[in-house]
C-alpha cells in the first residue's frame, strides 16, 4: 500500500501538478509585493471566463492554435528534439494560407483543405530546414529554430509592405477569400434571412456575430487524436520514438535517425503552420498583419507540450488551461491594473519546475530499473 | 571616407558590446559544462534594471551594475535547476526566457505607470571622449566616440581569456567541463565551480543588456532584447566556445545589425526595404553556423549533468 501511494507520487502528473501549484504561488507573491490581492485578482481570472458566453468563445478560440503548437512542440520532444521555432513556423503557415486564399476560389470545403494543407507543407519545409542543419551539420536546433522565428517576422512584415500584397496605408494584407472562411454558419450568418434571424436573436448574435467563433477548435482536437495514433499506432510513430529514447539503439536496430529527425521538424513545423493557417481563416482580419512582436503561440507551445508531459491528448486539456490563463490575465489588467504580465511570471516557473521534475523522473525509473537487473 | 569608415566601426562596435557581454556569458558558463539557453532571458532583465536604475538613480554606472546583479540572479536559479537538480538544462534555461521578460515587464508596468516601457534615462553610458568630443571640430574624434562600454567588454574579454588559459581557476573550470568526474577525484569542488560559472555568465548576461538599454537606447520595451541572446549563443559555437573566437564572432554579427543602420538610412545610395535588412543578423547567424560549425569542439561534458559518484 505505501509503496503505491509512493508510487503514485513519483508519477510525472503528480509533479506536474505540484509545478503547476507553484506557478500560482510565484504568481501570487508577485501580485502580493507589487500591492494587488492575488485572491481578487486570480478569483477575476476565472470568473470572467465564465461571466458570458462570448468571453468562454474567446478562450476556445485562443485555444485553438496553443493545441497546435503544442502537438508541434510536443511532437519534436518525442524525438529528441526542442522545437522553439513554433513562431516562426506559425507564421510561415499563416503567410502560406493568406497567399493561397486570397488568390484561390474553389468550392467552400474544399477550398480549406488545399489552403490547410499548402501552409502544413510550407510551414513543414520550414521546420524540416532546422531538422536537416541539425542531422547534416549537427547544429542545435534552438539556435537555428530563433533565428528562423525572426527570419519569418521580417519576411511577414516584407511581405505585408509589397505594393501587390499590403492594402494600401494599412498595416494589413488582402485578406483570405470568404468562401475559405471557417467562421460558424459563415455563410448563413451574413445572409438576408440570417441577418433577420439574428436581430430577433441577441443571446445567438452576440455569439455568432460578436466573436471569431470557428471550426479550428474541433480540427485542432481531431488532429491531435491522429498524432496520437501516428505516435503510438504506426510503425513511424514507432521508429521516432525510438530515435528519441536512445539514438544509438535506434540507429543499430536500422532505424535512419537523421531521416527521422528531418521528417518529425517536418511534422511539427505543418503542425505550428496549421495553427497559423487556421487562425488566418477563422479568426479577423482573416488577413496578414505588420508584426512588432513575435505572435507568441510557438511559446505557448513549449508550456503546453512541457504541461502534458508531451501526450498529444493531453495537450488539449493544457492549451485550455494556458488559454484561460492567459485571457484571464488580460481581464485583471483591465480591470485591476494588475499587470498581465503575472501570467508570464506563472508560466516561467511552471516550466521551470517541469523542468526539474522531469529530471527526478528519470533518475527514479534508472533506480527502478537497476532494482529489477539486481532481481534479475 | 576615413569617417565613414570609423562610423562604421564605431557602429558596429556599439551594437557589437551587447553580443560580446553576453556571448562571454556564455562561454564561462558552457566551459564549465553548462548549457545556458536562459542568456536572452538574463539579458532582459539585464536591460531592464539597467534602465530602470539609471533611470531613477540618475547614475549610468549603478544602473549597469544593477543590470549585471539582475542577470546574476536569474542565473542562479539556472543554477539550482540544472545544477543541483540536474534539470534539463534546455528546458530550465527556457523557463528563464518566460520569467526574465515577464518579470521586466511586470516591474515595468507597476513602476512605470501601466507602460511596458522605460522612461527615457537621462544620463546614458558616457563616451569615451565625452563632452570634449561635442566641444571638438575635429570629425574624427566625432566619429570614434565610442561608449565606454566598448572598451569595458573588450577588458572582461581579457581578463575571462587570462583566467580560462593562464591560471589555475581556468584550469578547473575546463576541467570541470571537460571531465567532471576526473577534476572531482583531484579534489576540486565540482558543484562550486559550476554555480559561479553560471552566476558569472548571467551578470555577463545582465551587462549585455544593460548595455543596450544604457549605450544604444536610451529605455527598455519589450522589443529591447529580440534575440540577442540566441545570436551571443551562436556567436559562443562559431567562436569555438573561447573567448577570443567568440568576440570576433560577434563583431560580424554586430557588423551585420550596423548595416541594417547604415543602409536603412534614408541617404544611403541602395535602397532595401527595411525589414529585409532587419532579416540581415539573422541569416548570417545562420549561414554561419552552416559554413563554419565543425561538430565537437564543444567541451565534453557541456549540458550533462553531474552526478557525484558515478
Amino acid at each position: 500500500m505505501g509503496s503505491k501511494i509512493a508510487e503514485l507520487l513519483n508519477k510525472t502528473a503528480t509533479k506536474i501538478i505540484l509545478a503547476i501549484v507553484l506557478g500560482f504561488i510565484a504568481g501570487a507573491l508577485a501580485l502580493a509585493v507589487a500591492g494587488y490581492d492575488p485572491g481578487t485578482s486570480y478569483s477575476m481570472m476565472f470568473t470572467s471566463i465564465f461571466s458570458s458566453p462570448q468571453n468562454m468563445i474567446q478562450v476556445l478560440i485562443l485555444t485553438m492554435p496553443n493545441i497546435l503548437t503544442g502537438l508541434s512542440v510536443a511532437f519534436a520532444f518525442k524525438t529528441g528534439l526542442f522545437n522553439i521555432g513554433g513562431e516562426g513556423q506559425y507564421i510561415v503557415g499563416a503567410i502560406a494560407a493568406v497567399m493561397v486564399g486570397g488568390v484561390l476560389n474553389l468550392p467552400p470545403v474544399i477550398n480549406v483543405i488545399v489552403i490547410v494543407l499548402v501552409a502544413f507543407v510550407a510551414a513543414g519545409l520550414y521546420g524540416a530546414l532546422a531538422g536537416f542543419l541539425k542531422a547534416k551539420f549537427g547544429i542545435h536546433e534552438v539556435i537555428t529554430t530563433i533565428m528562423l522565428n525572426w527570419i519569418a517576422l521580417y519576411l511577414n512584415n516584407y511581405l505585408v509592405s509589397l505594393p501587390g500584397i499590403g492594402v494600401k496605408n494599412t498595416e494589413y494584407s488582402f485578406p483570405i477569400k470568404q468562401s475559405a472562411w471557417t467562421n460558424v454558419l459563415n455563410g448563413w450568418k451574413t445572409s438576408p434571412h440570417g441577418q433577420a434571424y439574428l436581430s430577433t436573436h441577441p443571446a445567438l448574435s452576440t455569439i455568432l456575430l460578436g466573436t471569431d467563433i470557428n471550426y479550428g477548435i474541433i480540427i485542432a482536437i481531431v488532429v491531435a487524436i491522429a498524432v496520437s495514433f501516428l505516435l503510438y499506432r504506426t510503425t513511424f510513430g514507432y521508429q521516432i520514438r525510438a530515435v528519441g529514447l536512445n539514438k544509438d539503439a535506434a540507429e543499430a536496430a536500422g532505424i535512419r535517425v537523421k531521416k527521422s529527425i528531418v521528417m518529425t521538424m517536418f511534422i511539427a513545423g505543418g503542425l505550428s503552420g496549421l495553427a497559423g493557417a487556421l487562425q488566418m481563416t477563422g479568426t479577423l482580419p482573416h488577413a496578414l498583419v505588420t508584426l512588432a512582436n513575435q505572435p507568441g503561440y510557438g511559446f505557448n507551445g513549449i508550456t503546453v507540450a512541457l504541461m502534458a508531459n508531451s501526450s498529444p491528448i493531453g495537450c488539449i486539456f493544457t492549451a485550455l488551461l494556458l488559454s484561460a490563463l492567459q485571457f484571464g490575465g488580460s481581464t485583471i489588467q483591465m480591470n485591476l491594473g494588475a499587470p498581465s504580465e503575472v501570467v508570464n511570471i506563472m508560466i516561467g516557473v511552471i516550466v521551470f519546475f517541469v523542468a526539474v521534475a522531469s529530471m527526478f523522473t528519470m533518475i527514479s525509473e534508472r533506480i527502478k530499473r537497476r532494482r529489477v537487473k539486481i532481481a534479475g | 571616407m576615413l569617417v565613414s569608415i570609423l562610423l562604421a566601426v564605431s557602429i558596429t562596435l556599439m551594437y557589437s558590446a551587447p553580443l560580446m557581454f553576453a556571448g562571454l556569458g556564455g562561454v564561462i558558463s558552457e566551459n564549465a559544462g553548462v548549457v545556458n539557453i536562459g542568456i536572452e532571458g538574463m539579458m532582459t532583465i539585464g536591460a531592464f534594471f539597467g534602465a530602470a536604475v539609471g533611470y531613477f538613480s540618475g547614475n549610468p554606472w549603478l544602473g549597469f551594475l544593477a543590470g549585471g546583479l539582475s542577470g546574476g540572479l536569474l542565473a542562479l536559479a539556472h543554477a539550482v535547476a540544472s545544477i543541483s537538480f540536474r534539470a534539463d538544462q534546455t528546458i530550465s534555461g527556457v523557463a528563464l526566457n518566460f520569467i526574465g521578460p515577464g518579470l521586466a515587464l511586470f516591474l515595468s508596468r507597476k513602476l512605470f505607470a501601466g507602460s511596458a516601457m522605460t522612461k527615457p534615462v537621462e544620463h546614458p553610458i558616457p563616451t569615451i571622449f565625452g563632452s570634449y568630443a561635442a566641444k571638438s571640430s575635429n570629425v574624427l574624434i566625432k566619429a570614434a566616440n565610442i561608449e565606454m562600454t566598448v572598451p569595458i567588454v573588450f577588458i572582461c574579454a581579457f581578463v575571462l581569456w587570462f583566467v580560462l588559459y593562464k591560471t589555475s581557476w581556468g584550469l578547473r573550470i575546463r576541467s570541470v567541463g571537460e571531465n567532471p568526474a576526473a577534476a572531482d577525484t583531484l579534489g576540486i569542488n565540482v558543484y562550486r565551480i559550476k554555480y559561479l560559472a553560471v552566476f558569472v555568465s548571467g551578470v555577463l548576461s545582465g551587462f549585455g543588456g544593460a548595455t543596450m538599454t544604457l549605450a544604444v537606447m536610451n529605455y527598455f520595451t519589450q522589443s529591447t532584447i529580440s534575440g540577442q541572446g540566441f545570436i551571443a549563443l551562436a556567436a559562443v559555437i562559431f567562436g569555438k566556445w573561447k573567448p577570443h573566437g567568440t568576440m570576433a564572432a560577434c563583431l560580424l554579427f554586430g557588423f551585420a545589425q550596423a548595416l541594417v543602420v547604415l543602409l536603412g538610412g534614408s541617404n544611403s545610395k541602395i535602397q532595401i526595404p527595411s525589414s529585409l535588412l532587419s532579416m540581415l543578423p539573422y541569416v548570417l547567424t545562420l549561414i554561419s553556423l552552416v559554413l563554419f560549425v565543425r561538430h565537437s569542439s564543444a567541451p565534453k561534458a557541456d549540458g550533462i549533468p553531474y552526478v557525484k559518484g558515478h
